[in-house]
């Protein structure tokens, strides 16, 4: 079947019979996941269209903008700071690594118990299956778990990687570290995009990236009300499409949600039956399209009204200083703001234990769902940690370690419903 | 009048199916066949003619029957659920219950007044399940439901350490061809899914009384290396597979109490 994107695609020298493959079921999967949901707000055809858009509108954008001599950078991780790539004209994208993609060319290089995630990026760049890999100019790697930073070793035999060291612990010399490191990619950034960042367009990539940071933080409040607005399958899906999107459409669109959003709020409207147990999921970050878990804790009688997780609070929690002038206050400003991410790589990371217990309370929620990919060691060893904070806050938790594959859905789905009769 | 309803609670489990009918006075009759490979024939000829108002289904095989028995009042709980509540009411001082059957093995805790504080099941892999002792038993060419009595002859113990199905049978293989006695070789083996069983239930916490439940809680060697390593008695129901469909029965009667 020939698609008006074919010739962009082939120029990116995808695989087109298995691409075309792979958007089938995607859009399959989307549609039972998403499509057939009741009650979803107008709001969120922005997101089905981005979505059926997702390897080819957005592409294009991404091409015109190259073309335009842009730079674009790849990233896998709420570590690399947008503002930088931002306020040096470059378009930064979150890879997703979110499917089961490719697992036979990954596990060429990859021992086979390496998490999906890893899996998946290796496995989309061997297989020829993801055109924002093949659109980026620079991919950038961070220091987040051994995997990862073995695996990069890896990839950038096949793609231009560079890499960022993160912290492990938040000492002062951590944060010299971290300093330098923002400096050093600004540098990078700097050298592959030809522009200088000045202190006036940094203090405008803040106020942007802030922007779209403020409004899924308005998202999150609306979310939380009773009854839910929202499904958190929709919630998860804005915060992912956030990662790749433009970021001042995307937050004006986001912004006209959250007003129709306050409507139905005010209303009293919501989108499941009165007597929903209110969940919240902890943990590693569910990239597209990784609806598994969602979906099956949204069919078995709960909704979820929040996201632990990197690709939900994490990244949104926290905002930059926007108060700095000068490029030495705003890049400090900038690496205070990353140094509080309470990412699992982190020892101790007692803030997350507080951010999740606090979190949980807010929301008023009956339990907490923590989820580990497989092999995930930071997030799966820390999970006991996270079930002691709770328990001391009288909150349930239910841990669950899965990873892509469809193979368990069963079994999920009996723990899942029995979690939630638990918990009711 | 709804006091003298009769509810009815299926387990359909992966190897066999359990039918109890409970009323107001306790359990009326109960049933059980194999799950063979038409479990939804199976079930047709367990419910036939059944008096129950209104069934529960439990067990893997929950959602199938809903969904094929339209004509039945049929609503679904857990396996967690139903064996609380099928425990809770046979045992109820009971604080842990440990469930190990065909496919999956459970362990949940009981708070004083019956209500799950905590559970936790095996993953994916049937590794320390009933199918494992299965598997094993046809190596060695034991008849399951002797095999524990088998193994209980043993002169000696020894370790078997994988747990994974396919590399304890070569495990195994290999120790016979060591000329190590087959009843060893059992014990071995059941001793592998007890010290599984006993990680997860450490994970979960063991308050006594531990009510074992199951089709493998049948097997008196299981329940022997059990007790060895909790080093207390723990109890065994009469019919330790029935628990699940009692516990489903009774959620049946409760709610229609309530409505």
């Amino acid at each position: 079947m020939s698609n008006q994107y074919d010739a962009m695609w082939e120029k990116l020298n995808l695989d087109l019979d298995a691409h075309s493959g792979l958007l089938e079921v995607l859009g399959k999967f989307y549609g039972d996941i998403y499509v057939s949901q009741q009650g979803r707000l107008r709001g969120m055809e922005y997101m089905d269209f981005v979505l059926s858009e997702v390897h080819g509108l957005r592409i294009k954008e991404l091409q015109d903008a190259k073309a335009a001599g842009k730079k674009v950078v790849g990233t896998f991780c709420v570590f690399v700071p947008e503002e930088i790539v931002l306020a040096a004209g470059g378009v930064q994208v979150g890879l997703c690594a979110g499917a089961e993609i490719g697992n036979d060319q990954a596990e060429k290089v990859l021992p086979r118990n390496t998490c999906a995630l890893i899996k998946s990026f290796v496995g989309f760049k061997l297989s020829r299956l993801c055109p924002y890999i093949e659109s980026c100019d620079l991919i950038v790697g961070e220091t987040t778990c051994d995997g990862k930073k073995k695996a990069y070793e890896i990839f950038s035999d096949y793609s231009p990687v560079y890499v960022m060291e993160i912290p492990q612990m938040k000492n002062a010399c951590d944060r010299d570290l971290w300093k330098s490191e923002v400096l050093r990619f600004k540098s990078k950034v700097e050298e592959i995009t030809g522009n200088k960042i000045t202190a006036s367009g940094l203090k405008d990539a803040i106020h942007l990236v802030n922007e779209r940071r403020r409004v899924l933080q308005r998202l999150n409040r609306l979310r939380a009300t009773v009854p839910t607005p929202i499904s958190g399958r929709d919630a998860l899906l804005i915060n992912q499409i956030s990662f790749y999107d433009d970021p001042v459409r995307f937050t004006t669109k986001i912004g006209e949600l959250c007003d129709e959003l306050e409507e139905r709020v005010k209303s009293g409207v919501g989108v499941v039956p009165e007597g929903t147990v209110r969940l919240m999921l902890s943990g590693c970050p569910m990239a597209v399209p990784n609806w598994k878990l969602p979906y099956i804790i949204e069919s078995s009688g709960a909704v979820i009204v929040g996201e632990e997780s990197c690709i939900g609070t994490r990244n949104t929690r926290d905002l930059v200083a926007e108060t700095g002038s000068t490029e030495a206050e705003l890049i400090d400003a900038l690496v205070d703001r990353y140094m509080r991410i309470d990412c699992a790589c982190f020892t101790p990371n007692t803030e997350r234990m507080e951010n999740i217990a606090n979190m949980a309370r807010e929301l008023n929620v009956s339990g907490v769902i923590h989820y580990a990919l497989s092999f995930c060691q930071p997030y799966a060893i820390e999970a006991y940690k996270v079930e002691k904070a709770l328990s001391a806050a009288s909150i349930p938790m239910l841990s669950i370690e899965t990873d892509y594959s469809m193979e368990d859905m069963e079994q999920l789905k009996t723990r899942v419903e029995a979690f939630v009769e638990m918990t009711r | 009048m709804f006091e003298d309803q009769t509810v009815a609670g299926i387990d359909i489990g992966s190897r066999s199916i359990e039918l109890v009918l409970v009323n107001s006075g306790g359990v009326l009759r109960h049933e059980k066949r194999p799950t063979t490979f038409d479990p939804l024939g199976q079930c047709r000829e367990l419910v036939e003619g059944m008096d129950g108002s209104r069934v529960i289904a439990t067990g893997y095989g929950r959602k199938l029957f809903a969904e094929s028995f339209l004509e039945l009042n049929v609503s679904t709980i857990t396996e967690i659920q139903a064996y609380a509540l099928g425990v809770r009411f046979l045992y109820p001082e009971a604080r842990t219950v440990l469930d190990i059957g065909g496919q999956d093995t459970k362990v949940i805790s009981l708070s004083d007044t019956g209500k799950v504080l905590k559970f936790e099941m095996n993953d994916r892999c049937a590794a320390g399940t009933g199918k494992f002792l299965e598997f094993m038993a046809v190596a060695l060419q034991i008849p399951l439901d002797t095999f524990g009595e088998f193994a209980l002859r043993s002169d000696r113990r020894i370790q078997i350490s994988s747990m994974c199905t396919v590399f304890a049978e070569s495990e195994a293989t290999s120790l016979m061809a060591r000329g190590e006695r087959p009843e060893n070789i059992a014990m071995g083996l059941h001793g592998a899914i007890v010290s599984r069983t006993i990680a997860m239930l450490r994970r979960v916490g063991v308050s006594h009384p531990l009510v074992f439940a199951g089709g493998v809680a049948h097997n008196p060697c299981a329940v022997r290396l059990l007790e060895e390593q909790l080093g207390q008695a723990v109890t065994v129901p009469e019919n330790p597979d029935m628990v699940g469909a009692i516990g489903a029965a009774l959620y049946g009667r409760n709610s229609a109490a309530r409505t």
